[in-house]
């Protein structure tokens, strides 16, 4: 805890404004909904599109519903997915680079060939086709941004897998006759992880904007769920009167990724970025 | 000797050029087959599809028979890529016109606002750049590097609605809505599409512009530059006459990815201001199942892409000294 707390302290100004915004976002995932003051669903204000007051601090919705509420309760599922989607697709792209590394040119040549393809769908178009082929429930939006997501993990964790195959340690790990299962895992993954936790930083964000803009676009999150990006669809009718409940949702993403952006780019001897 | 040697170099750089392509080819190919296998694995089929819940078995069969559904699925693979490359994708479902119609309407539409946000974007992306790996470790540069960090993760929606309260609510300057048409002047086209290129420019200006400052910074580090800054060559000329003919690939492969960013975050700009291009035509695609319609639209977005990629590449060859003809 307190090496946790020394290192947060070295970090430049913007590392620690990024990281005061990951922990308020994923305190408002994990707590938001208790916090919330009004009923998530509840008709509570009498006009529509209200400014902010005391009762209703970011004002209310196209229906007359509280803004505050619905954001508390939205930020779960846009942290949620996001970080349960990025987690699959490095978890994917790291096993398979894992293998392409230990399984010589016979497994490596036709994967990294295979992936080099998928990622040469700009993402959002492969999401949209994927989206009209398998639909958007929850479970499917998860899968769908984690496919998305694979390739890009896995040519990074392949480069770093394949150097550090090559370097002597793994050599002699090979010479004492250890199988490739224990040399993929307790020669080459440990030594990878930090360069592979800036990464999982970026495919996060990365995610977070394709599902609220899938959900934007009436393609993501269906309602009566509804994460960050639903909320600035459904009040878009708000536009013209520069309502908060447009903007305030929108600001909220923005600062949960430019966060999670700010913090990775602090840290010392980060991976590249987009 | 001089001629001898540059005349292989051209050859090397002429074959690398034409291996580049053939691979494009078929990575453009395999994308082909990827997208067709996944439009396959819609549960239910087309003619399910346009007959409803209530239509017989017989009745789905018969329109499966007629739409050609009940050939093998390599078959019409086949004929489907035949159609795209003979430039008839086969017929949208919704629109009940044939796709090649449908796409020719909008596609001049999104190239146009492509060219125009480019237009944009790369002065404004170059100078950014420059400026800031010029300015290297500096208050400028640490400036701009937070700016340029965080507009790259902000989402375009939010740029756009920031936008629209600034310029058609607040300073009623602009139309919040981009309506087009083909009798329109430049001068009615223009204010209707400068909030759309304004949200697209600035994320891709950010992108832009940290790649190039990666770029020159790059450069920088070069004994080269050293000895140019201290036989006491001015900054301004160090960066174009020393800096810059090295760094142009680099810099144009940087904005060829920037740019392919235009691909995707069309998708979002042109739904919010209503902008009668491709991307906003492969939502409504989505929207309604138009597999044909979704599929063209898709192959073309990466076709495009790759094309940029290529472009990119293709950049780096020619411009190697040690490929380049002398």
């Amino acid at each position: 805890m307190g090496a946790a707390f020394k290192r947060a302290k070295a970090l430049p100004m913007s590392g620690k404004v990024g990281l005061v915004l990951v922990i308020f976002w994923l305190a408002v995932a994990l707590f938001g909904p208790m916090l919330a003051p009004y009923p998530v669903g509840a008709f509570v204000a009498y006009d529509v599109f209200d400014g902010q007051s005391a009762a209703h601090w970011l004002g209310s919705d196209y229906l007359g519903r509280d803004v505050l509420s619905r954001l508390l309760s939205g930020a779960r599922y846009t942290v949620g997915l996001a970080a349960a989607a990025a987690l699959l697709a490095s978890a994917t792209g790291t096993a398979l680079a894992l293998t392409a590394a230990v399984g010589g040119a016979k497994v490596d040549e036709p994967l990294s060939r295979f992936m080099d393809m998928l990622i040469s769908i700009p993402s959002k178009i492969f999401s949209l086709v994927l989206v009209a082929a398998f639909g958007s429930s929850l479970p499917l939006l998860l899968l769908i941004a984690a496919i998305t997501y694979v390739p890009g993990n896995y040519r990074i964790a392949r480069a770093l897998a394949v150097n550090l195959a090559q370097m002597d340690y793994v050599q002699v790990a090979r010479a004492r006759g250890e199988g490739r299962f224990h040399i993929a895992i307790t020669e080459i993954l440990p030594n990878m992880i930090h360069p592979l936790l800036a990464d999982f930083g970026l495919r996060f964000v990365f995610i977070v904007l394709l599902l609220s803009g899938l959900s934007f676009l009436g393609l993501g999150v269906q309602p009566p769920d509804a994460d960050l990006g639903s909320l600035v669809r459904e009040n878009i009718s708000g536009l013209g009167e520069g309502a908060l409940a447009i903007l305030a949702p929108a600001v909220a993403i923005a600062t949960l990724t430019v966060g999670v952006n700010l913090l990775i780019d602090a840290l010392p001897g980060r991976g590249k970025g987009r | 000797m001089a001629g001898a040697s540059s005349q292989s170099g051209m050859k090397a750089a002429l074959t690398l050029t034409t291996q580049r392509f053939a691979s494009s080819l078929l990575t453009l190919l395999l994308v082909s087959v990827t997208i067709f296998v996944i439009a396959q694995l819609l549960p239910g089929d087309a003619a399910q599809e346009a007959l409803g819940q209530s239509a017989t078995a017989e009745q789905i069969a018969a329109l499966r028979h007629e739409m050609g559904l009940d050939r093998p699925a390599y078959v019409r693979y086949a004929d489907w890529l035949g159609g795209m490359v003979s430039g008839n994708p086969g017929q949208s479902m919704v629109a009940n016109m044939p796709v090649a119609e449908v796409i020719a309407e909008r596609l001049p539409n999104s190239l146009l606002l492509a060219a125009l946000t480019a237009l944009v974007a790369v002065p404004v992306a170059l100078a950014i750049g420059i400026g800031s790996a010029m300015n290297r470790g500096g208050r400028i540069d640490r400036a701009l590097n937070i700016a340029t960090l965080s507009m790259v993760a902000v989402p375009e929606f939010l740029v756009a609605t920031i936008a629209v309260l600034i310029f058609s609510v607040k300073l009623r300057w602009l139309p919040s809505i981009a309506l087009v048409s083909d009798d329109m002047t430049w001068g009615e086209y223009l204010p209707g599409v400068a909030m759309p290129i304004l949200t697209l420019s600035v994320v891709v200006i950010a992108q832009m512009a940290r790649m190039t400052r990666a770029a020159v910074i790059d450069q920088m580090d070069r004994p080269y530059v050293e000895m140019a800054v201290l036989k006491g060559v001015a900054p301004v000329q160090v960066v174009l006459k020393h800096i810059m003919p090295n760094a142009i690939a680099p810099i144009v492969n940087a904005m060829a990815l920037s740019l392919s960013y235009l691909l995707g975050g069309a998708v979002i700009v042109e739904t919010i201001f209503n902008y009668p291009g491709l991307a906003s035509l492969m939502v409504n695609a989505v929207t309604s199942r138009d597999m044909p319609l979704l599929q063209a639209c898709a192959m073309i977005f990466c076709a495009a892409y790759l094309l940029l990629m290529l472009i990119a590449d293709v950049t780096a060859i020619l411009a190697n000294p040690r490929l380049r003809a002398q």
